[in-house]
C-alpha cells in the first residue's frame, strides 16, 4: 500500500498495485500454462495439423499427367483447382483430357452411394445403441444382487477389438452359420444388399451399446435418489418420473454420448472392410466414405484426398450443427457437475 | 448412492396403523418384489446377448474344423490344433509376430502420449489462462477427426521416406489417436483432485515441484495408470492405418486376424481366426475385468460433465 501512495501522484487507487502485481501474477500463470502444453500442441501440430494440410494441398493436385504449356511434354502432377473435389460431387472422370460421367464400378460413381450407406449406418446405429443402451443403463442403475456381473458383462463387447468382432459376426452370419443354422434360414448376410446393410448395424450395435450404457450410467448416477423419492410420494408413476425426472437430467450426458457415437460412426471402417470385405451385395452396399477413400487411396493419392477432406467437412458440419441445436457441453463444466455428484 | 434398499425396507420398518395401511404397504411389497424379478429378467437377457457371441467364438476356438458348423451350444468335438494353426508361420500366420508388432508399437505410444499429455492435462485442469477454451476445443476436435484425413497424406508421406511398412509409420499417426485421448481423460480426472493439499504442501515450505511429486502425483498414480490402459486398448484395436501402412514384419493384431490365410484353399479357416480372436481379446478381456470400476471412470469421465 506504500509503495502504491509513494509511486502514484495523489489520488491513486491504492490497489493498483495490487492489480499489477495480479496482472503480472496472470502473466506468469500464462506463460507456465503454455509451457506445459507446448509438448502436446507441438506434436498434434506434427501429427495431426501437419498431415492435414498436406492433405488439402494434395487435394487441388491431380494425379494425371498433364501438358507443361512451356515445354509440351506430359508432366505429372500440377494444381486442378477444385476438379478433385467436383469430380466427386458431380461423379466426374476424367478420359482422354475430356470430362465424363464416371462409368459404373469407378470410385467417383459410388460416392453418393457411400454418403447414403455411411449416414444410413449413423443414423440407424446411434438410434438402436442409444434406445437400448438406454434401456441398459435403466437396469444397470437399479439396486439388485447380480449387478456386478451385469457390470462386468457389458464390457465384453466393448473390449474386443472391432476386427475380431468382425470375424465374430462374419462367422456367425455365414451361410451354413449359426445364425442361418439355428433361425431355419439362408440369409445370405454378405452378399445381399440389404442383408449385409443389417449385419453390420447388428455386429456395430452388439460391440457399441454397452459404451453408449455406460455413458448414460454415468449420467443416471448423477441424479439424487431423493428425487425419485420425492416423485414417488406425490403419486408419479413410474413412467412419469422416467419422462420428467431422468430424461431431463439425464440429457446433458445422453446429448455428449449421442455426439460421440455419430462422430465415430460417420467414419466408420473396420466392420464393412472386414465383414463385407468393404463391398456387401452388388459390391457397394455396405461401401462408407472411409471405405471409399482408402479404396481410391492406392491408385489416386490426391483424389483420394480430396474426398477425406470431403468426409472431414462432413463430419465438422454434423458435429457443429450438433453442438448448435442440442447444446452438447462437451469441455465440460466441473463445478456444478461435481457438486451434484457429491450430493448423490 | 443412498444405501436404502428400496421402499420394502423403508415400510416395513414403519408402524402399520391400520387395515388400510397394511393392505397398501402389502401391494407395494407385491409390487417391489414384481419388479425385482422383472429387474432380473432384463439383466439376464443384456448378459446373454452381450456374452453369447463371444461364448460362440471360444467353443468355435476349440472346435476340430471338420465340425465348423456344429451348433451344439456347448465344447464339443475339442481340439487345441485351432490355436496351434494361428500361430502357424507355415501356414502365413503371423500371429506371434503381429502380438509381439502390437505390443511394442501400443506401449511406446501410450508412453509417448503419456509424458506429452501429462503436463497438458494439469495445465488445463489446475490453470486459469487466457486461450484455455480454444486449446480444450482444438484438442477435442482433433479427438473427432476421421482417421482418412491423415491416412491419405501420411501415406504419401511414408511413402517417399521410405517408412512404409516400418514401426515409425504406425506410432507417428497412433500418437494422433492416444494424445487427445489422453489429455481429455487426465484432464478429467484432475479436475477431480483435491489440489487443497497441494497448496497445504506449500505453506508447509515445499517447493512447488516437491507438492507436485510428494503430494500430488501418488494421487494421480490411478488416474495416469487408468489412462494409460484405455490408450494401449484404443491403439490395440485401431484398424484403418494399421491396414493401409503396416507391412509383412510390422503388422499388428487387427491385420493380422483382419488378413487370416487358409492351409485349404478357398475355404475360410473359422475356426482358426476365432482361435487367434481368442488369443487377441483375452488379455484385454483380463485387463478390463481386473480394472473395471476405473476403466469405467475413466470412459465416462469426459461424457458426464456439464
Amino acid at each position: 500500500m506504500t509503495t502504491t501512495l509513494a509511486n502514484g501522484p495523489g489520488g491513486t487507487p491504492p490497489d493498483l498495485a495490487g492489480r499489477a502485481s495480479a496482472n503480472a501474477n496472470r502473466r506468469r500463470v500464462t506463460r507456465v500454462a503454455f509451457a506445459l502444453l507446448a509438448p502436446t500442441l507441438i506434436a498434434m501440430a506434427v501429427v495431426v495439423v501437419y498431415p492435414i494440410v498436406i492433405s488439402i494441398i494434395n487435394s487441388l493436385q491431380t494425379d494425371f499427367a498433364t501438358i507443361d504449356p512451356k515445354t509440351g511434354l506430359f508432366e505429372k502432377g500440377g494444381f486442378v483447382g477444385l476438379q478433385n473435389y467436383t469430380n466427386w460431387l458431380l461423379q466426374q472422370c476424367q478420359s482422354g483430357g475430356k470430362t465424363i460421367t464416371c462409368p459404373a464400378g469407378t470410385n467417383q460413381s459410388q460416392f453418393y452411394d457411400a454418403i447414403f450407406a455411411t449416414f444410413f449406418f449413423t443414423v440407424v446405429t446411434v438410434t438402436l445403441e442409444t434406445v437400448i443402451g438406454m434401456w441398459m443403463a435403466l437396469v444397470m442403475n437399479r439396486n439388485f444382487r447380480g449387478r456386478g456381473i451385469l457390470r462386468a458383462a457389458v464390457l465384453v463387447p466393448w473390449a474386443i477389438p472391432t476386427a475380431v468382432t468382425a470375424q465374430l459376426w462374419y462367422f456367425i452370419f455365414a451361410t451354413n452359420g449359426v445364425l442361418n443354422s439355428v433361425l431355419h434360414i439362408n440369409t445370405l448376410w454378405t452378399a445381399d444388399l440389404w442383408a449385409s446393410r443389417w449385419a453390420i448395424i447388428i455386429a456395430d450395435t452388439w460391440k457399441t451399446t454397452p459404451f453408449m450404457a455406460l455413458l448414460i450410467l454415468a449420467g443416471l448416477q448423477l441424479i439424487p435418489e431423493d428425487t425419485y423419492e420425492a416423485a414417488r410420494m406425490d403419486g408419479a408413476s413410474t413412467a412419469q418420473a422416467f419422462v420428467r425426472i431422468t430424461l431431463p437430467l439425464v440429457r446433458p450426458a445422453l446429448v455428449v454420448a449421442i455426439l460421440f457415437r455419430t462422430l465415430d460412426a460417420l467414419r466408420m471402417y473396420d466392420l464393412p472392410a472386414i465383414l463385407t470385405q468393404g463391398g456387401g451385395g452388388g459390391g457397394d452396399a455396405t461401401t462408407t466414405l472411409s471405405i471409399l477413400v482408402v479404396r481410391e487411396l492406392t491408385s489416386h493419392i490426391d483424389s483420394a484426398s480430396a474426398l477425406s477432406t470431403i468426409t472431414f467437412i462432413i463430419i465438422f458440419l454434423v458435429a457443429f450443427l450438433f453442438i448448435r441445436f442440442f447444446g452438447a457441453n462437451v469441455t465440460g463444466n466441473p463445478e456444478k457437475s461435481q457438486r451434484v455428484a457429491k450430493e448423490a | 448412492m443412498t444405501t436404502v434398499a428400496g421402499p420394502a425396507a423403508g415400510i416395513a420398518e414403519r408402524p402399520v396403523v391400520n387395515e388400510a395401511s397394511r393392505a397398501r404397504a402389502a401391494a407395494r411389497r407385491r409390487r417391489t418384489a414384481g419388479a425385482a424379478a422383472r429387474t432380473a429378467v432384463q439383466a439376464v437377457v443384456i448378459v446373454v446377448w452381450c456374452l453369447l457371441p463371444f461364448y460362440w467364438m471360444i467353443v468355435t476356438s476349440f472346435r476340430d474344423p471338420k465340425y465348423t458348423y456344429d451348433t451344439t451350444p456347448f465344447f464339443s468335438h475339442i481340439t487345441f490344433s485351432n490355436y496351434l494353426n494361428a500361430f502357424n508361420t507355415a501356414a502365413g500366420n503371423q500371429l506371434g509376430l503381429a502380438l509381439a508388432n502390437s505390443f511394442g508399437i501400443d506401449v511406446a505410444v501410450t508412453v509417448i502420449a503419456l509424458v506429452l499429455g501429462i503436463s497438458a492435462a494439469y495445465a488445463l485442469a489446475r490453470l486459469q489462462f487466457p486461450g484455455k477454451g480454444l486449446v480444450m476445443g482444438a484438442i477435442l476436435g482433433a479427438s473427432m477427426f476421421p482417421g482418412v484425413a491423415i491416412l491419405t497424406p501420411l501415406f504419401g508421406l511414408f511413402s517417399t521416406l521410405g517408412w512404409s511398412g516400418q514401426y515409425q509409420a504406425l506410432i507417428i499417426p497412433y500418437i494422433a489417436g492416444a494424445l487427445p485421448l489422453t489429455v481429455y481423460t487426465l484432464n478429467s480426472f484432475f479436475r477431480e483432485m483435491p489440489w487443497e493439499l497441494e497448496e497445504a504442501a506449500r505453506i508447509d515450505g515445499c517447493t512447488p515441484f516437491q507438492a507436485f511429486r510428494i503430494v500430488i502425483l501418488p494421487l494421480a498414480a490411478p488416474a495416469v495408470f487408468t489412462t494409460a490402459i484405455l490408450a494401449f486398448i484404443a491403439s490395440w484395436n485401431e484398424y484403418l492405418l494399421a491396414s493401409v501402412l503396416s507391412g509383412t514384419q510390422t503388422q499388428t493384431v487387427t491385420v493380422a486376424i483382419a488378413n487370416f490365410s487358409s492351409t485349404v484353399p478357398h475355404e475360410i479357416p473359422y475356426t482358426n481366426i476365432m482361435a487367434a480372436g481368442v488369443v487377441v481379446t483375452i488379455p484385454l478381456i483380463i485387463l478390463v475385468l481386473i480394472f473395471q470400476r476405473r476403466i469405467v471412470a475413466g470412459l465416462t469421465a469426459g461424457g458426464v460433465k456439464g
